[in-house]
């Protein structure tokens, strides 16, 4: 499915709404996961608004495509695009971390509709993803699961032991992509624990391995695209990405991936992204 | 006394339960030869996830099985199934209340001969600690055998810790199981004993001496440790001179904590047999180590005197 120009505009203008929503969720004065939302805002712009089969009438409907973040600090996006699809009331973005909201600071499944697992302590979703592939498989269902996880999260042991379940159960149905934007909560990941090489790592645990720019809606779409298409293995797409993309002040900037802006900031970066 | 292997009942009866309800599998983590999943496995290998030697990994997977409708077994040894993947069944299973099921196997000292590594003597205390998880502690292998169908009928986490070697029958195969029921074994009128899983045996050894002394003792098999019903253990610890709680357990965070403050009002003396704060190790009998940390009938027999005192 060949993406059209159209249509990439039309992407490019979600994302833009949903750092829109991000910013405005998160206010000034208040910390907020700024850096690590604004940096998965194209990928899940493609997943929700363009990829994936769901219903926001009936979440629940047993034939959807799961999307599970594993990074699950990055939830603001999601809620955006769940706000936006209509899985519940844009006024809820106003209630964030508020006491009684269904926004927590990290996503939960019997909370929100349209979450599918609760996550946030780092290194769980992908390994639930394959549960939720190892389940399509067994159940002859032809949804896929999509999956994404953060380039400081996989420091977590348990992501490897999901990779190779993946490998080991060849879940084709399963489609992972590292937000590789290159900083975790205290600095630079280069600087402090490098992951790296990601490519060389997830080929030699048995899986596929794309690279493209995350911020480009169409090379997004189009590495979705191929990875469906992949047969006998799982498929990692490494997405190179900026932490705060859009946000000039918190581009690249550690003390943003729990930043707290000042309402210059603020308003700042609500213009930059109003229509 | 007719004895059972409860990891044998359980891997029969979770056979015999796969094969009525199709949304049951089991993971099981490189011990499927002990914990008795093998016995599915046989029969449903499309049902069977070998998930390697990685428990954490297993319990989340199992979740994302579960949350695709599936009823998802999660086998191991107690320490690795509750121990290693705690975060994972706190996170992961119990705050979404996911439908998976984590069985204990070899728990407390039942494994006698692999020592400290490899003996549950914590597993109650953190498994009750977590909210929204149901904790249970079969007697014998007829308990056993209904816990795991109400597991499955049970919609939500569950956990089961089940010992490694033979036990005694001591429940009556009639009476139908409920969670959090505690069940009277034998009544008494003089001391209450509360005990769960082999002890429930060593209470009722106990209990046997103890006539001949002329102390009758109420023996109560509290098989759900959580939730535990409250009005039922005060009214079964209403009316005696003492309290003694028993468990294969820590002093710390199971039974004994359980039980003593539910009665943290109750004009009644308690005390509790259990391992007291200190890790297990290797024997080469389970009754011995069982002696060693004073897990008998004579050391129940001693906690009654104590509370008769």
């Amino acid at each position: 499915m060949l993406i059209c120009d159209e249509k990439v505009k039309e992407l490019e203008k979600i994302a833009k709404k949903l750092r829109f929503d991000i910013v405005t969720m998160i206010g000034s004065g208040k910390p907020g996961h700024l850096g690590g939302s604004c940096s998965i805002a194209e990928i899940i712009a493609v997943l929700y608004f363009h990829k994936m089969r769901h219903d926001p009438k009936n979440p629940e409907w047993p034939d959807r495509d799961r999307f599970l973040l594993s990074k699950g600090h990055a939830a603001l996006t999601q809620y955006a695009a769940l706000a936006e699809l209509g899985y519940f009331a844009m006024e809820e973005l106003d209630t964030l971390k508020e006491l009684g909201t269904i926004l927590q600071g990290h996503p939960e499944m019997l909370r929100v509709p349209g979450i599918e697992a609760n996550t946030g302590s780092l290194g769980q979703g992908l390994s639930i993803a394959c549960g939720v592939a190892m389940a399509g498989k067994l159940d002859k269902k032809d949804y896929h699961v999509y999956c994404i996880l953060g380039d400081g999260e996989i420091a977590e042991g348990q992501v490897w032991e999901a990779s190779m379940t993946a490998a080991y159960y060849k879940l084709d149905n399963l489609v992972a992509i590292l937000d590789k934007n290159g900083i975790q909560a205290t600095g630079p990941i280069v600087e402090r624990y490098d992951t790296n090489p990601h490519p060389d790592k997830w080929k030699a645990f048995g899986w596929a391995v794309s690279e493209i720019d995350g911020h480009d809606v169409r090379q997004v779409a189009d590495a979705i695209d191929k990875a469906d298409q992949v047969k006998g293995k799982p498929v990692m797409i490494v997405a190179n990405t900026v932490k705060g993309k859009g946000v000039p002040f918190a581009e690249g900037k550690a003390d943003f991936h729990h930043g707290i802006m000042t309402q210059k900031q603020y308003e700042t970066a609500r213009k930059l992204f109003e229509e | 006394m007719n004895r059972q292997n409860c990891r044998t009942v359980y891997g029969q009866t979770l056979l015999e339960l796969a094969r009525q309800d199709e949304r049951i599998v089991a993971l099981d983590a490189d011990l499927s030869k002990s914990t008795m999943t093998r016995l599915l496995q046989q029969e449903f290998p499309e049902r069977f996830f070998e998930m390697g030697i990685g428990e954490q990994n297993m319990v989340s997977t199992a979740v994302g099985l579960a949350l695709s409708g599936k009823i998802a077994f999660v086998n191991s040894f107690a320490v690795f199934a509750a121990g290693r993947p705690y975060d994972q069944i706190r996170v992961s299973v119990c705050i979404g209340k996911v439908n998976v099921k984590i069985i204990g196997s070899s728990c407390g000292i039942s494994d006698f001969g692999d020592g400290a590594t490899h003996q549950s003597i914590d597993d109650i205390a953190i498994m009750r600690a977590i909210p929204n998880m149901t904790v249970l502690s079969p007697a014998d292998g007829i308990e056993t055998k209904k816990m795991t169908k109400a597991a499955v009928e049970y919609e939500g986490p569950v956990y089961i810790r089940i010992n490694r070697n033979e036990m005694p029958d001591v429940t009556d195969e009639n009476e139908p199981f409920e969670i959090g029921k505690p069940y009277v074994i034998l009544d008494g009128t003089d001391v209450t004993v509360f005990a769960t899983g082999y002890m429930v045996y060593k209470a009722l050894m106990a209990a046997e001496q103890l006539e001949k002394d002329g102390i009758s003792l109420r023996v109560v098999n509290v098989s759900t440790l959580k939730p535990v019903d409250e009005d039922a253990v005060k009214k079964l610890a209403d009316g005696v001179k003492g309290v003694v709680t028993v468990e294969e357990h820590s002093i710390i965070g199971g039974l004994a904590s359980a039980i003593t403050f539910i009665l943290r009002s109750a004009p009644v003396p308690i005390e509790a047999v259990a391992i007291k704060d200190t890790f297990g190790q290797s024997a080469l009998d389970y009754e011995q180590l069982l002696e060693h940390y004073g897990l008998t009938d004579t050391a129940i027999i001693n906690a009654v005197k104590n509370v008769l005192k």
